[in-house]
């Protein structure tokens, strides 16, 4: 069999200025078969970007190929000349991006950069590269194929982009496309149509490629082999269906087992069950911006009459796509971003819109851990520093006092107290995740809020976070809200989940009955976006989607429900005008569509009725009872 | 250009005119402030208290300074700067000729430092940490720490007085074709261009470092487009807003440089004149003077900045 791209004995070093060469890459082989997909699987620092780029011919600033043999489509790439890798970059091999965002340029159209491949390596003249263009984009099904090109990349978003940027590495129909992480940056949502993209046009031209992700669910969906890379050494490789049903090798199987986290053990507390003892409870809130309305709020909602609580002791999560207002929900509850209207009544106090006027008190009980420790931690502090600078402020200790509880803090983190002298540049991103929430754990808090704390975490250690949180409420009885775009995450840490749509709750309900019982269509795109970890779901998933779903609709609605343009059980005339009734399930859930709650049960599920498909609810046949957007009833 | 853009150029002259309110204020009565008085100047020898009196009553010096301000203010709304307290003439007509010389020197300088220093600064870029890139770095960093008169005066000595290439004074009533006009500028420019291009070419540097170091320039790269379509094609848009900002505040300081470069080279600009009237005490002229310099500085930045919010308009939208 004749391999595309063959790589024998790959070895890269990096160095710093002056320092000694250190490995990133060792002893790495392996071959692709002509239009076969390869998939590289490893955690960030397993040096599968490192690879991916060498194929390319291009090591990063500080890095070289230093042995080895890389042999792609007949050329051998490390004995090349500048010159022949311009030729042969763009041309023979292409790039896509993770950061389509980044990796487009901010100064240049986009159709001027999607061409440019074909026009530095004169294959065509202009109007071919156009014509070519617009083919491409139709093909990846983009919006407006004719004149998305002559706008620029901030005008698009995430998962626009990436298949503008899979446009620009096919247009010169190179050979191979290396796609290095294209969808982690998206929305399950988008991710799952830009996969499908993906996955057809490379079909449909017989492209080899090299797929570099962290993502096993999605390495089943898009490659046929994968190679598993740990700390720059190949620790398993074979067909897909292999290394994920049947890993052999440790690391592999911790892999895999990340990716299937239990769901949440513990019995769930009655949801929304108002008896019970609340931390905190949101009722309307309203933050925005723009001129006010005649009603004093404002005009561009960021969130709408958002009203929530969270039960002592138990954990509300909070999902939705980029965009949906999450974590300007985090930051109205901590007091950054004041809302216009609303009430925030935390441990039966009203909360303050502005934090400079909230109690110390108040302040110690309620603490955030951000997404990125990076930007939470002072790298000029060592750990010590910082953790007892909030034993200090808090809680007055000083001195050896603070030193021992700093201490005792790591123990509860499970970080060894060497740590407490480090600086946070030298700890591992779950290290600084663990010492973030350390530092907040340090006020001895009633509510920790926590905005994507696992976004920028590998899998194993993200599963080993969302462990640990698990066990501090167990011990401390401290409550969480819990932000993400990960269902995963959801099932395993939460009690109940909140549904942000467009800043407005769309569903309230348990996190373990997500995928049974009724659910607002947002939540059913949700939940059935997020890939499963076996081959032919994603055939399955678009199959299912193309059958029932009319198509989006470019324009938003004046009023009624904002989901209305991409919802698959619209009712034009109804869900484009009214206000959205709220409906009570007999569980406690609630769910703001205008489509009533037995037709929501996904099909196949006790209790589905298809007479009930599109039928809009009067006030009688509800389950329970409908209010008619009443800002109390959420 | 957009609505939210004609806002933000607005919001920004409003602060350029906040300035400049703050600068003739602050002209003003630090001049005022001056020790010595003109007409004790004036009367040298022959000063009764008498006399001075009379000359001061004159000159309207004996009256409040809140006063002569308004005076002051209300002459340069009607575009009159005055009269020079020494010859009596009108300060406009002795600040025009001189400012046209300036001008001259600037703008001379301007046309072979920017070019010169957006070239050598894009190269020392591209070519970072190789040896020509720490031979500029050397040179701009030894050029940047050297005092301007002393690059001037070696700069006469070599070349005026051991070569005699140039002359050491410009006589610029001398100059009847372009050859002339050249050996007389030579030394003046070169020395003010190699100042302000050393500041240029460093900041120049840092800027284009830092756009080669985003993501789309490694993409570029990967998408096989020459480096010299990289620098000017990707890079240079992205960089314009900075650049602009870079060369504006070097050409600003090119003001401050002058006055030293026309008091070497006896060169009959604007700050010649300013140095002559403090040692005169003749306020008039000095006020007129320094109340030029900073409106250039003002308008330099100003539309430093103004390029730069269209450049991050254009680029990254509303």
């Amino acid at each position: 069999m004749t391999h595309m791209i063959s790589v024998s004995n790959l070895e890269i070093v990096g160095r710093r200025r002056h320092g000694p060469a250190v490995p990133i890459v060792r002893d790495v082989s392996l071959d692709v078969a002509e239009g076969q997909m390869l998939a590289l699987i490893g955690e960030s620092g397993s040096g599968k970007t490192t690879i991916a780029l060498s194929l390319l011919g291009h090591a990063r600033a500080g890095c070289a190929i230093s042995g080895g043999r890389i042999m792609v489509a007949g050329h051998d790439v490390t004995t090349m000349t500048a010159g022949e890798l311009r030729a042969f970059r763009g041309r023979t091999i292409s790039y896509v991006a993770q950061n389509a965002g980044t990796a487009f340029n901010p100064a240049l159209s986009l159709g001027q950069q999607v061409i440019e491949p074909a026009r530095v390596h004169w294959s065509m003249t202009r109007a071919q590269a156009e014509h070519k263009m617009i083919d491409l984009f139709r093909a990846l099904a983009l919006p407006d194929p004719e004149t998305i090109g002559a706008r620029y990349p901030h005008q698009l978003s995430g998962g626009q982009l990436q298949r503008l940027m899979a446009a620009m590495a096919l247009v010169t129909d190179p050979e191979i496309v290396v796609f290095d992480e294209p969808t982690t940056a998206l929305d399950v949502t988008t991710q799952i149509e830009v996969l499908a993209a993906f996955r057809s046009v490379l079909a449909d031209r017989g492209i080899t490629g090299v797929y570099v992700t962290h993502d096993l669910a999605v390495v089943a969906q898009i490659a046929d082999h994968a190679v598993v890379l740990r700390h720059g050494q190949v620790r398993e490789s074979g067909p897909v269906a292999e290394i994920l049903g049947n890993p052999r090798d440790d690391y592999t199987r911790e892999l895999v087992a990340a990716c299937r986290i239990p769901p949440r053990t513990t019995f769930p507390a009655p949801v929304l069950d108002r008896a019970v003892e609340t931390v905190l409870d949101l009722s309307g809130v309203i933050v925005g911006y723009g001129r006010l309305d005649a009603a004093g709020l404002p005009e561009r909602r960021i969130l709408d009459e958002v009203s929530l609580s969270v039960p002592r002791g138990s954990t509300l999560g909070i999902i939705g796509e980029s965009g949906c207002g999450k974590s300007t929900l985090a930051r109205t509850i901590s007091g950054l971003q004041p809302w216009a209207a609303g009430q925030v009544t935390f441990r039966g106090e009203a909360l303050a819109p502005d934090i400079a006027r909230r109690t110390r008190e108040q302040r110690r009980r309620l603490q955030i851990v951000a997404q990125n420790a990076d930007m939470v931690l002072n790298p000029a502090w060592r750990i010590g520093a910082s953790i007892e600078r909030v034993l200090t402020f808090f809680r007055g200790l000083k001195g050896a006092e603070a030193r021992n509880e700093a201490a005792r803090l790591l123990d509860m983190v499970r970080l060894p107290h060497a740590l407490l002298d480090r600086l946070p540049g030298e700890l591992s991103g779950g290290q600084k995740q663990r010492i973030n929430f350390a530092r907040a754990l340090a006020a001895r808090p009633d509510l920790v809020l926590c905005d994507e704390i696992t976004a920028a975490l590998d899998p194993v250690v993200a599963a080993a976070i969302l462990e640990l949180m698990a066990e501090l409420q167990r011990e401390l009885g401290i409550s969480y809200i819990f932000i993400t775009h990960d269902l995963h995450a959801v099932r395993a840490v939460c009690d109940d989940v909140a549904v942000l749509y467009g800043g407005k709750v769309v569903e309230h309900n348990s996190s373990q009955s997500l995928t049974t019982g009724a659910h607002h269509p947002y939540t059913r795109l949700l939940v059935s976006s997020v890939p499963e970890m076996r081959a032919g779901w994603l055939t399955e998933a678009m199959t299912a989607r193309q059958a029932g779903r009319p198509e989006p609709l470019q324009v938003a609605p004046q009023g009624g429900c904002r989901f209305f343009p991409r919802c698959d059980v619209r009712m034009p005339g109804t869900c484009d005008h009214n206000p959205v009734p709220v409906q009570i399930l007999p569980g406690g859930a609630r769910i703001a569509c205008f489509t009533n709650a037995a037709a929501l049960v996904p099909d196949g599920d006790d209790g589905s009725c298809p007479d009930f498909h599109n039928r809009p609810i009067s006030g009688t046949d509800s389950p329970e009872e409908v209010r008619h957007d009443d800002p109390a009833s959420f | 250009m957009s609505a939210g853009l004609a806002r933000l150029v607005a919001r920004r002259i409003g602060t350029a005119l906040c300035s400049l309110v703050f600068v003739v204020v602050a002209i003003f009565f630090m001049t005022a402030a001056l020790p010595g008085d003109v007409a004790d100047m004036l009367l040298g020898q022959n000063a009764t208290p008498a006399a001075a009196q009379a000359l001061r009553h004159s000159l309207h010096l004996d009256q409040p300074l809140w006063l002569r301000f308004m005076h002051w203010c209300a002459g340069m709304l009607h575009g009159d700067p005055g009269t020079s307290l020494l010859t009596g003439r009108p300060v406009s007509e002795m600040l025009a000729p001189r400012l046209y010389n300036s001008l001259l020197l600037a703008g001379a300088t301007t046309v072979v430092s920017v070019p010169l220093a957006l070239l050598l600064g894009l190269a020392c870029a591209t070519w970072r940490d190789t040896h020509f890139d720490r031979v500029m770095t050397v040179l701009t960093l030894g050029v940047v720490s050297v005092p301007a008169f002393l690059i001037a005066t070696v700069a006469v000595f070599v070349f005026a007085v051991q070569f005699r290439i140039v002359p050491a004074l410009s006589d610029i009533r001398s100059i009847h074709s372009v050859g002339q006009f050249i050996l007389t500028f030579a030394m003046p420019v070169s020395t003010l261009a190699s100042i302000t291009m050393a500041q240029m070419i460093r900041m120049i540097r840092a800027c284009m470092i830092d756009v080669f170091s985003a993501p789309y320039i490694e993409m570029a790269v990967l998408k096989g487009v020459p480096p010299i379509r990289i620098v000017l094609h990707h890079a240079l848009p992205n960089a314009i807003g900075p650049v602009a900002n870079a060369i504006a505040l070097s050409l600003s300081s090119l003001l401050g440089g002058v006055v030293v470069i026309e008091t070497i080279f006896n060169y009959p600009g604007l700050a010649q004149l300013m140095v002559d009237s403090v040692m005169l005490r003749d306020v008039p002229i000095i006020q007129s003077c320094a109340l030029l310099f900073c409106l250039t500085y003002l308008f330099l930045t100003t539309l430093a900045d103004i390029v730069a919010l269209a450049s991050v308009r254009k680029g990254r939208g509303a």
